[in-house]
């Protein structure tokens, strides 16, 4: 057994509202930079709707993740080592910028400099940020939202196709009385993660202490394999700097003990941060399963139990603080997704254990109950809903369970039976015994679970220990120095390897870059030195670090 | 003036090529990139740069073979003058003509693509300019002189300098019998070189050949030191209460 402590987060997506909260502040972090103008960390898609960038789940187009070969070996969906290094020189599997959506700007001088006593209104137009050439806006990160579009694209969403026939064209015949809710997505900092094991300068690793997975900017080559070996396509390239960037998890921010910004700001509460212990040996052979219904029960056994005395003390022995042990025993992330089993993972089929898993949504169903004439505050007749109208339940599966509807079903029931407990226990203060004899758990589990699901505060949502140093001295050092900053350098994201730091942030909104000469992210080559003189740069470790 | 040509200017562009990548490496790992536009305009370039870098890797081994293997050696082990020139004529007017269109294509698409163009620097300007020179020259004295025109065995002079160099003993009268073209295509090579340093072409050093023998999932330490705890939002809201 290898312990390692992983920092994962869950979604309960009953509570998105589909505000975009998430996606805008983790933009305005780590984004609004020129060359990933395209690019969101976070987004928040619409389902059924065939996300962003557009039909990314459909892997039999994209390549993503991983897959077992004849021999019953996990491989890369897009071929092995030496078929990738052959592709190199232009990558079959990488999405176009029309995939994701050409990113628009509007000329307001325009408007501001509109002379008095115009006739007609003047109107701003929109320019792309690439060119700044007029264009039409035809599509965008959340095109889809609300079910937008929906009834001329969502039956082309992979999770519908890949459906059995019978109950998807039940789907489309049924719009009318459509269901929809949101799901937001970050990168998964999967424990097997395709993305770095594709990457052929090596310049993508995953954390040793908290898991997170990163992008090195000074490794990194451009050789953007790693966009399309990731399923989720949660890694992206930045075309001005022509290097790869990824969602950090907020990585300054987690070594601080804060949430990541997505959680932070997120106006329904629904996110969900804490540590889960894993056996990094047991990795391979739960992405190995067979069955890929037995993925998601394979991807839970990899978790170790944070109260079994033999795990804390392999965690002591991996040289953790007793503050991460702390941590991993009140981890809301462990307890929604072992404890309780009401947390599942985000297309477990990819194989690359992904580490943000989801409370699915009971309203689709709720909707459903409501269409079909039954009572949606009623446990039996959401019970029948789930079990009859396979619609929802089905949807789900594809999403989380690798389409296995028992599963999915399972737990959409134990929430659904945790409303109609909690709704006698609240109205009438009777205690529903058959309810509690259906999940299998006690009155007290199933008000710590409604809590943690419905009010639980700040500190009992991220459950965050600060990241350790297993040296000591390298602590008082830290204390002496006082640089603290997120971006590595001008135009990087801060996913540099040598710990650099900068002295502001970096904010550039220019329609289109002024100079030509310098990519963003690079020093020039020559600078104007303190006396005034001009000479070339110098400095071996560009950022300052020291 | 032929001392200057080729002794002086190749060992100033080889100090330039060899300073210049040190001096790169240690301050531009940022700009270490192949620079990738694929994401821009992937239709052309899923056909130009497949076939524009095969014909660069073959028009670099051909230059290795030709430059660097004595004519004695391929003698010696009975291959004759007349195979060898056809193996190399051919092989070389094959890659050339790969790379020739890789790169015409290559900077079409370029040019004719808004985005792409766009994201051009004067240094990719001034590559591209430099590349098609070397591609034009090399070309005129493969197919122009050595398949059209009468012929130049640039082994029996040409490359013996090329080798003296290196050998830090170059006799630069080897090179003044050379046709005018084979003359201004070593002379532009070596200036090409001392550019090499300060283009997108360094990538050509990273091919990322380790990845064959590599472990799929890399696991690295967090780099520096652990940063000190940060107030949690109850402290930052109770210290601001007036006490």
């Amino acid at each position: 057994m290898k312990l390692r402590a992983q920092v994962a987060m869950v979604m309960n997506l009953d509570k998105c509202i589909g505000c975009h909260t998430c996606s805008v502040t983790c933009k305005q972090t780590w984004t609004n930079r020129e060359g990933t103008e395209y690019v969101w960390f976070n987004n928040v898609e619409t389902k059924p709707g065939i996300g962003y960038p557009k039909h990314y789940e459909d892997q039999e187009r994209w390549h993503g993740g991983w897959k077992l070969d004849g021999k019953g070996r996990l491989v890369l969906r897009s071929g092995g080592r030496a078929k990738r290094l052959t592709r190199i020189f232009a990558n079959p599997d990488l999405p176009s910028l029309a995939d994701y959506y050409e990113p628009a700007t509007f000329d307001k001088d325009i408007l501001v400099n509109a002379p008095e006593g115009l006739l007609d209104t003047p109107v701003k137009q929109p320019r792309s940020a690439l060119t700044g050439e007029p264009m039409a806006i035809e599509w965008g990160a959340n095109w889809e939202d609300g079910l937008g579009g929906a009834h001329e694209r969502a039956d082309t969403d992979p999770n519908i196709v890949a459906m059995e026939k019978a109950t998807s064209e039940k789907v489309r015949f049924e719009f009318e009385k459509t269901f929809m809710f949101h799901l937001p997505r970050i990168c998964e900092h999967c424990l097997n993660p395709a993305c770095v094991s594709a990457c052929p300068s090596g310049a993508m690793y995953k954390r040793e202490e908290d898991g997170i997975v990163l992008v090195d900017q000074d490794k990194c080559r451009g050789w953007r394999m790693c966009v399309s070996a990731c399923p989720y396509k949660k890694v992206y390239v930045n075309h001005a700097t022509g290097k790869a960037e990824k969602c950090t998890f907020c990585f300054p921010r987690i070594e601080a003990g804060q949430p990541t910004i997505c959680s932070e700001t997120c106006v329904g509460r629904l996110r969900y941060l804490g540590i889960v212990f894993y056996d990094e040996d047991a990795v391979l052979a739960a992405a190995s399963v067979e069955d890929e219904h037995d993925l998601l029960d394979a991807q839970r056994a990899v978790f170790l139990d944070p109260h079994d005395p033999a795990v804390q003390q392999a965690a002591r022995e991996a040289g953790m603080p007793q503050e991460w042990l702390d941590a991993a025993e009140a981890s809301p992330v462990w307890r929604l997704i072992s404890d309780y089993k009401i947390a599942l993972p985000l297309h477990p089929e990819y194989r690359t254990l992904p580490m943000v898993w989801y409370v699915p949504p009971l309203s689709p169903v709720l909707d459903a109950v409501g269409a079909a004439g039954r009572d949606d505050a009623d446990a039996d007749d959401v019970f029948h809903t789930i079990r009859d109208l396979r619609i929802p339940v089905e949807y789900l599966a594809e999403l989380f369970t690798a389409g296995d509807a028992d599963a999915a079903a399972g737990v959409l029931m134990k929430l659904a039976a945790m409303r109609s407990y909690m709704r006698s226990r609240t109205l009438d203060g009777t205690v529903a015994e058959d309810l509690l004899e259906k999940m299998g758990m006690s009155a007290d589990e199933v008000e710590a679970m409604y809590r943690l699901l419905a009010i639980a505060k700040y500190d009992e949502r991220y459950v965050i220990p600060t990241a350790y140093t297993k040296d000591a001295a390298a602590l008082e050092a830290q204390a002496a120095s006082t640089s603290d900053c997120s971006l590595d350098c001008e135009g990087g994201p801060g996913m540099g390897g040598s710990g650099g730091a900068t002295t502001a942030t970096v904010e550039k909104f220019h329609l289109v870059a002024d100079d030509d000469g310098v990519r963003p992210g690079r020093t020039p080559w020559k600078s104007r030195r303190s006396d005034g003189r001009l000479g070339l740069s110098l400095d071996p470790m560009p950022g300052g670090a020291s | 003036m032929n001392t200057l040509a080729f002794v002086v200017v190749p060992y100033l562009c080889l100090a330039v090529f060899v300073v210049g990548h040190v001096w790169r490496w240690r301050h531009d790992q940022m700009g270490w990139t192949t620079h990738t536009s694929q994401l821009l305009e992937g239709r052309l370039l899923r056909l130009a740069s497949p076939l524009f870098h095969l014909g660069a890797l073959g028009v670099v081994g051909g230059h290795v073979i030709g430059l660097l293997i004595p004519a004695s050696w391929t003698h010696a082990v009975g291959i004759s003058e007349h195979a060898y020139h056809v193996v190399a004529v051919g092989g070389g007017t094959v890659s050339g003509l790969m790379l020739a269109a890789g790169f015409v294509l290559l900077v079409i698409r370029r040019r004719m693509t808004p985005k792409v163009f766009r994201a051009t620097t004067r240094t990719d300007k001034l590559l591209y300019a430099a590349m098609g020179w070397m591609i034009l020259l090399g070309m005129t004295a493969t197919v122009g002189v050595n398949i059209f025109g009468e012929g130049y065995d640039y082994r029996e002079e040409l490359a013996v300098w090329f080798r003296q160099i290196f050998w830090l003993q170059p006799e630069s009268h080897l090179m003044a019998d050379a046709p005018l073209v084979y003359q201004a295509h070593a002379v532009s090579g070596f200036l090409f070189m001392a550019l090499w340093p300060f283009t997108r072409l360094v990538h050509v050093w990273s091919a990322p050949l380790a990845y064959l023998w590599r472990p799929y999932v890399v696991y690295r330490g967090r780099p520096g030191n652990a940063p000190t705890a940060s107030r949690t939002p109850s402290d930052v809201r109770d210290s601001a209460l007036p006490r």
